[in-house]
């Protein structure tokens, strides 16, 4: 592609940058058109996956990168491996771990990563998180519909969390035809929550249905909501941002089967504060992950 | 230049929307430098006064600088003398096409009456928007459980009546698994991007499904969406400029102005 830029292109001006906020430098989208969304400040990207993307672990981080680079987004925390496993095997949650690692090791510097765990192996989940993040560089754990997140198997992999200082990311999503069996509600979340106060949590998708999802979570401080995974809803980040409290909302893609963009367009065509768009985009994310790597001696 | 091919007007029934007001969703249109917005009405889904609502769209549409929103009724053929619905966008509003919602006003594709609208449609050379969705079913509200359109039987007719340029909002979600490949290759229909989903999803759906660019076109579903989220989509992907000008506008224009098949 060869966007105008005062005699060079976008992508040579990406070349040997590895930065977003230098990609948000080309300037419009046509010559005649005015410029087009940019994020107001770092953009942290709590919810990304190595899928819709191709090849080997550390060939599909780098094309995600390519498109979060394309639209302003600096870092991203990967789970759940190159292949989604609803109810992993322990040798399945290590394999989708070991993914994650390698792909983070293509930019130490801008990718995260949760361990994902199964509560029906719970000593093979203590091992993961012993494996990923005390003794590795991921910074949390991600939970998806093996086991509904109300269940009290869970409670032993939250306490080990919290003596690390992690976050947790749970999907969790409200369906108007009800959920798939031990498919989290954003209630079932809270009743979690109310048993870990001190964990961290991030409630996936707002629940899909946001509406319903931040009011069942509203009561519980200690979880935040992301935006990422549903359509590109005008008013999301809005509500979530009033009845939650900025602090509360994380952004989120569930990217590569949603795109940067649209997720991103949630945030930045909202009617929100610059300043509440970057705590939103960035900040947030950056607060809720700094007891975790500051354990690690992590810079940021 | 950009043309927004997907844009509505009204108040949608369980939700209010930022820009659900008129002033704001042109405010929000300019802002972006949308030259110009076909719009539809959220009443048309719900409301069988379906002549009062186009009648409406007209009125409001006129307020604005001429042009820049464009009227696209909407005709319920499971309505009594639908035919009169869409004579009066035709002869009475001018209207460039109509919009259709199949799944809101219960009927199939491959129903006679849908076949009868299209063949009148074409004769008449009206631009047909069909919208197979306009929310995820997943989260409907849950008096309002409307499946998605069937879209199976769509090549066949597009086949049959090749003169009919017919546009899809809505249609395309993953960018992996767009549509049916008939559909895709029927030269005379063409698909917004309102709903694509995927990491450079409109890049994907052009150079790895060989979706030409001529039928691409950019609709963002304002007021429901944000407009922003599909003007991200375009500096997502890897497009060159002749492919973004084409998806921008120049592919709308060209309907607009045509009174066949494009190409």
């Amino acid at each position: 592609m060869s966007l105008p830029l005062d005699g060079i292109t976008r992508r040579q001006l990406l070349v040997g940058s590895a930065s977003a906020t230098a990609a948000l430098a080309a300037g419009p989208l046509l010559a005649s058109a005015p410029p087009t969304p940019r994020p107001p400040g770092r953009v942290w990207d709590c919810h990304v996956h190595l899928t819709g993307v191709e090849g080997t672990p550390e060939e599909r981080v780098r094309q995600l990168l390519k498109y979060a680079d394309r639209v302003g987004v600096d870092r991203l925390v990967l789970s759940l491996g190159c292949t989604i496993q609803p109810d992993p095997s322990p040798e399945q949650l290590r394999q989708a771990n070991d993914e994650v690692l390698r792909a983070m090791r293509v930019a130490p510097d801008r990718l995260f990563g949760y361990a994902y765990l199964n509560p029906r192996h719970g000593e093979a989940s203590l091992h993961e998180l012993d494996r990923c993040v005390r003794d590795g560089p991921m910074v949390g754990a991600k939970l998806l519909t093996a086991v509904a997140c109300n269940d009290r198997r869970l409670d032993p992999l939250l306490q080990r969390l919290a003596e690390l200082k992690g976050v947790l990311l749970q999907h969790t999503f409200f369906h108007a035809g009800g959920n798939a069996p031990n498919e989290s509600t954003p209630a079932q979340l809270a009743e979690l929550a109310a048993r870990h106060p001190s964990v961290p949590m991030i409630g996936a998708h707002a629940g899909g249905d946001w509406e319903q999802g931040v009011r069942a979570v509203r009561s519980r401080p200690n979880v935040c909501v992301d935006l990422s995974g549903s359509d590109p809803c005008a008013g999301i980040a809005d509500t979530a941002v009033r009845e939650l409290g900025v602090e509360r909302v994380v952004w989120g893609s569930d990217a590569g089967g949603r795109s940067f963009a649209s997720q991103l367009g949630k945030v930045l065509g909202s009617e929100l504060s610059e300043a509440e768009k970057r705590q939103v985009l960035g900040a947030n994310l950056e607060r809720l992950l700094t007891p975790v790597l500051a354990m690690k001696g992590n810079k940021r | 230049m950009i043309v927004d091919v997907n844009v509505s007007l009204s108040r949608w029934p369980m939700r209010r929307l930022p820009c659900d007001e008129p002033a704001k969703l042109v405010e929000r249109l300019r802002r972006w430098g949308v030259d110009q917005a076909w719009v539809g009405s959220f009443d048309g889904l719900f409301h069988r006064d379906a002549a009062g609502v186009n009648a409406r769209l007209v009125e409001e549409c006129g307020r604005w600088p001429k042009g820049f929103l464009v009227p696209f009724g909407t005709v319920n053929p499971m309505l009594p003398d639908w035919e009169e619905d869409l004579r009066r966008c035709h002869e009475v509003h001018g209207m460039p096409g109509i919009r259709l919602h199949p799944n809101y006003h219960g009927y199939k594709l491959d129903d006679a009456v849908c076949e009868k609208l299209l063949v009148e449609a074409e004769r008449r050379g009206l631009l047909v928007q069909l919208a197979p969705r306009v929310d995820d079913v997943r989260v409907q509200y849950h008096l309002v459980r409307v499946p998605d359109t069937d879209l199976k039987p769509l090549a066949d007719l597009a086949a049959r009546h090749a003169r009919l340029r017919l546009m899809l909002l809505n249609g395309l979600r993953s960018a992996k698994d767009p549509l049916p490949a008939p559909l895709l290759e029927a030269k005379n229909v063409t698909f917004d991007i309102a709903m694509l989903e995927l990491v450079g999803g409109i890049g994907h759906l052009l150079h790895r499904r060989k979706v030409p660019a001529e039928r691409v076109v950019f609709g963002s579903n304002l007021p429901f969406y944000n407009l922003e989220s599909a003007l991200l989509k375009l500096q997502e992907s890897d497009l060159a400029q002749a492919e973004l000008a084409a998806i921008c506008g120049e592919n709308a224009r060209r309907l607009l102005a045509a009174k066949g098949p494009p190409g």
